[in-house]
């Protein structure tokens, strides 16, 4: 059979420390007869000449010494071929010391052997791994219940184990398709049936391996294309601009409608673009491909395109998740952490926190106030931008995220529901403040009336090098001139977040347009006119700005390119060039603006 | 009507490798491919070819040690010039001027290694030590302006290859002195990786972790990729299935001509069982040779 046809699975094998994992996987490659020529009889040797009785778990250690030598088995994945396929099997840590190490294993793997020992029974860790199982969405789970020379292949022994921990299972909605008695040290129910249990007429280890069912992409669902990268490479005159990224589900052809989300822009695919492939019309699931839009819409990494006539994901800045922490420092709520889901990456909080979960007694803790390490936990996520993500029990690739704080990952999670009814922290903070603010008793209109002009906040945005910072000085200058009360706040865009500390870029960004909304209120409730430029703005910073200088007048002035959605500027400009005739031109158009907008309106009166 | 769609085994690993490239450069402002001109790294020159439509937006790293078989360093200029490769190399002047290197001088395997790999990688990488850049007008190397930091550097190690690499991650960070913690690594969820990194830090990137050695000649057949000639037999019955410097490197028995005749050899044939690396004597000096050498920062 062609090698490269083949079927390959990827197994972790798990279970409470010392009950027997590394023992199954020793015989499971020794009866596959997967291991190097002589090895097997080697550490026979080496067992005798010490006068220690010989153990499968041996011939990992073996490999592990040899590996240094240059032999291909490692102890964190050995490879073994049955008839059906190949299997890399991934050993993973039973201690909880490296439950990190165990979830970056299992994380991978795409069917679980779970291991408990039939004289001591169901442990700690036997419950904390089935829980993460059921947590990284395992669905083909064996359960083998091992040593059972150890308690005289008693048929009552297997079967309470089998009772008791297909109960617990049974809360944490996970379903396994078999409980194998097993005796790895004899090699009983291994590859083949032992006559030591007659009473067992099912499957062997190996045999239940193979009957394991790959989960196939799910071409059928919805589209999603989280977009990794937009490429515009220009040597060797390559005009192409280029969505790059990995289908996670669905298909798409060219000419299809498309969505990109959380921004609702839309397109039509062009071409699906490939190097050194045959020319194809159409892209699917698992494929890391890109594709050329028919329009020249502007989005950032991290979007999501779906198909515009298929069912999208949610859109939200809060969801409802389970999350599992590793890190020595809890999860506390009004920290500010970094969530990565498919490619979106953005600052975010913890909201609330629903239940604390002890994963190994499945008692649930109410009113925690924080999350400790190796916790799982129910909570409310805020995301300081929405994103766009699925359910993980819909989509899992667009449900699944992680949490980064001070350059590591520190939890994974999962989407359960998306949270809409609550009120985001940005507005709830706006009405706090509303609610402290001591108002002066010099209300707008007197100002108005005194300053001759009403108050505003002019955004003058767009690429960099359009000329944005002289408009808005000369802008201010004119005003100057015509007597209005005005001030240019020239601060560049990330020294404001300084104060932050944080080297997260995402969270700088977001500080930033926060803080400059927060200035913009303090000037324009002062009856002044603020004037600003900044760039690499989206439509999200605009409506933050907006929200938080209301109800005092916003107005956004964009120079070059508009890349915004509609209804987002005010008014659009060429680029200056910097040429003395273009500026003066151009801010001449936005006084005539701010005229319109009454606020500069002579016959103004209260 | 609903076609088939059906991915093997090398369009899956091809995929990842992709999908990892996609995310190093993405993250990282200072992005460098080490390219030792061997048949792995170059399969990663394909690959980012195939993320980067064609381009290869980055530039590729070479250490020369001085010692590399000659054939080595006509096939990296030649296939730098006709893919207008952004080509850089470095290399550890003192220890070649002062003839500190095995056999010559009084060092052994490893710590010729140490020198002409690993403290050449470490100062070419922090940009402390000279860079040579193909200067695609002349042809020749020029002495690079750019001395910035490397903070991300792709390598092609498999985790087949022996121990130490099968414990690596996808993005697997080093410190200042490039040092490497083993026991405490990153976690990888799904298909979230480290691009995070402290200031005087730096991650290693390893989009081929999951291929073997017969993927890597699988794929090179299937796409064609241009291979340089010392891994196939000329004539003599020998041929080189691991390179790298001469006086450590000894070529296998082999009359395989071809990627052919390599990828049955390497299938059914007498390579199946035997390690790739064992023409390679400095795995072998102090039995956790690679291990030692790897955890002081060598590729």
């Amino acid at each position: 059979m062609n090698n490269t046809t083949r079927e390959q699975m990827n197994v972790v094998i798990v279970g409470h420390v010392d009950h027997g994992k590394s023992t199954l996987i020793g015989r499971l490659l020794a009866d596959t007869k997967s291991l190097p020529d002589g090895k097997l009889e080697a550490v026979k040797a080496n067992c005798k000449r010490n006068a220690k009785p010989f153990e499968y778990a041996f011939l990992l250690d073996a490999l592990k010494d040899e590996q240094s030598q240059g032999i291909t088995i490692d102890t964190a994945r050995c490879f073994f071929k049955s008839d059906k396929r190949d299997y890399i099997i991934i050993d993973a840590p039973g201690h909880i010391e490296f439950l990190k190490n165990m979830i970056t294993g299992a994380a991978r793997a795409e069917a679980a052997v779970l291991v408990i020992d039939a004289k001591e029974g169901i442990r700690e860790n036997s419950k904390r791994h089935g829980y993460m199982m059921s947590f990284l969405g395992i669905k083909n789970v064996t359960v083998c219940v091992n040593k059972m020379d150890l308690v005289d292949y008693s048929e009552k022994v297997y079967e309470d184990i089998k009772v008791e921990y297909t109960e617990f299972l049974k809360e944490i909605n996970l379903k396994p398709k078999n409980f194998i008695p097993i005796s790895s040290r004899e090699g009983d129910n291994m590859v083949t049936l032992s006559d030591k249990m007659p009473w067992y007429k099912e499957l062997s280890v190996l045999e239940a391996l193979d009957h394991f069912s790959k989960a196939a992409p799910d071409y059928a669902r919805d589209l999603r294309f989280p977009i990794q990268d937009i490429y515009k490479f220009t040597a060797e005159k390559d005009d192409r601009r280029i969505m790059a990224g990995r289908i996670e589900s669905g298909t798409v052809c060219e000419g299809d409608e498309v969505i990109f989300l959380p921004s609702k822009k839309t397109s039509r695919i062009t071409t699906i673009e490939g190097f050194n492939l045959a020319k194809q019309t159409e892209a699917f699931a698992g494929q890391s491909t890109g594709m050329t839009l028919d329009t020249q819409i502007y989005i950032r990494p991290g979007e999501i395109m779906c198909k515009a006539n298929e069912k999208q994901p949610h859109v939200s800045s809060k969801f409802k998740g389970n999350v599992f922490w590793m890190s020595k420092e809890p999860l506390v709520k009004g920290k500010n952490y970094k969530l990565k889901l498919a490619t979106q990456q953005v600052p975010v909080v913890l909201s609330d926190i629903l239940s604390v979960l002890d994963a190994s007694e499945l008692s649930s803790i109410k009113n925690k106030p924080q999350v400790d390490r190796h916790d799982v936990a129910e909570c409310i996520l805020e995301t300081l931008k929405p994103i766009a993500f699925d359910e993980v029990n819909n989509i899992s690739e667009t449900g699944r995220f992680v949490i980064v704080d001070n350059y590591e990952i520190v939890g994974g999670g999962i989407v359960l529901a998306p949270v809409f009814d609550q009120e985001t922290s940005l507005n709830q903070h706006i009405k706090e403040r509303e609610f402290h603010w001591e108002r002066s008793d010099i209300t707008p209109g007197k100002r108005a009336v005194k300053y001759q002009h009403k108050s505003a906040f002019v955004v003058v945005t767009g690429q960099a090098d359009t000329g944005k910072k002289d408009i808005a000085k000369m802008l201010e200058e004119e005003l100057f001139k015509l007597g209005k009360f005005t001030y240019f706040l020239g601060i560049a865009n990330e020294s404001l977040a300084s104060t932050s500390n944080s080297n997260d870029k995402t969270l700088k960004r977001v500080q930033h347009v926060r803080q400059l909304g927060e200035m913009a209120h303090t000037f324009t409730d002062a009856g002044l006119i603020l004037i600003t430029s900044i760039s690499d703005i989206d439509d999200y910073d605009i409506e933050t700005l907006k929200s938080l200088n209301r109800p005092n007048k916003t107005i956004v002035v964009n120079v070059g390119e508009n890349r915004f959605s509609e209804g987002y500027i005010d008014l659009t400009l060429p680029k200056t060039d910097f040429d003395a005739e273009v500026l003066k031109n151009t801010v001449t158009q936005i006084i005539q603006l701010l005229m319109k907008s009454i606020v500069l309106d002579p016959e103004y009166s209260i | 009507m609903i076609k088939q769609k059906t991915m093997s085994k090398l369009d899956v690993i091809e995929s990842q490798s992709i999908y990892i490239l996609r995310e190093a450069y993405r993250e990282f402002k200072n992005l460098a491919m080490l390219w030792s001109i061997g048949k792995d790294s170059t399969v990663l020159l394909w690959l980012a070819r195939k993320a980067f439509f064609g381009h290869v937006p980055l530039p590729l790293v070479h250490i020369d040690t001085h010692y590399k078989i000659p054939e080595m360093i006509e096939y990296r200029d030649k296939l730098a010039r006709k893919w207008k490769l952004n080509m850089v190399y470095g290399q550890n002047t003192k220890a070649l001027e002062s003839k500190q290197t095995f056999p010559d001088g009084a060092i052994d395997r490893i710590a010729c290694c140490k020198s002409l790999k690993s403290e050449a990688l470490k100062h070419t990488l922090a940009g402390d030590w000279p860079r040579y850049r193909m200067n695609h007008q002349t042809g020749k190397y020029d002495l690079d302006t750019n001395t910035e930091p490397y903070t991300g550097v792709i390598v092609g190690v498999r985790a087949d290859e022996e121990g130490s690499r099968s414990k690596e991650r996808y993005f697997s960070p080093r410190d200042r002195n490039n040092d490497w913690d083993v026991g405490d690594q990153p976690p990888e969820l799904w298909n979230q990786f480290k691009t995070d990194f402290a200031p005087g830090t730096h991650l290693r990137i390893h989009p081929l972790l999951d291929w073997t050695e017969l993927n890597i000649w699988e794929y090179i057949e299937r796409e064609n990729i241009p291979i340089t000639k010392l891994y196939f037999d000329q004539g003599e019955g020998k041929r080189y299935r691991s390179l790298g410097c001469y006086p450590c490197t000894t070529p296998v028995e082999s009359p395989a001509k071809n990627v052919q005749d390599i990828v049955e050899e390497l299938r059914g044939g007498k390579f199946a069982n035997i390690a790739e690396r064992s023409g390679r004597a400095q795995d072998k000096d102090d039995g956790g040779g690679l291990e030692t050498l790897r955890l002081d920062g060598y590729m």
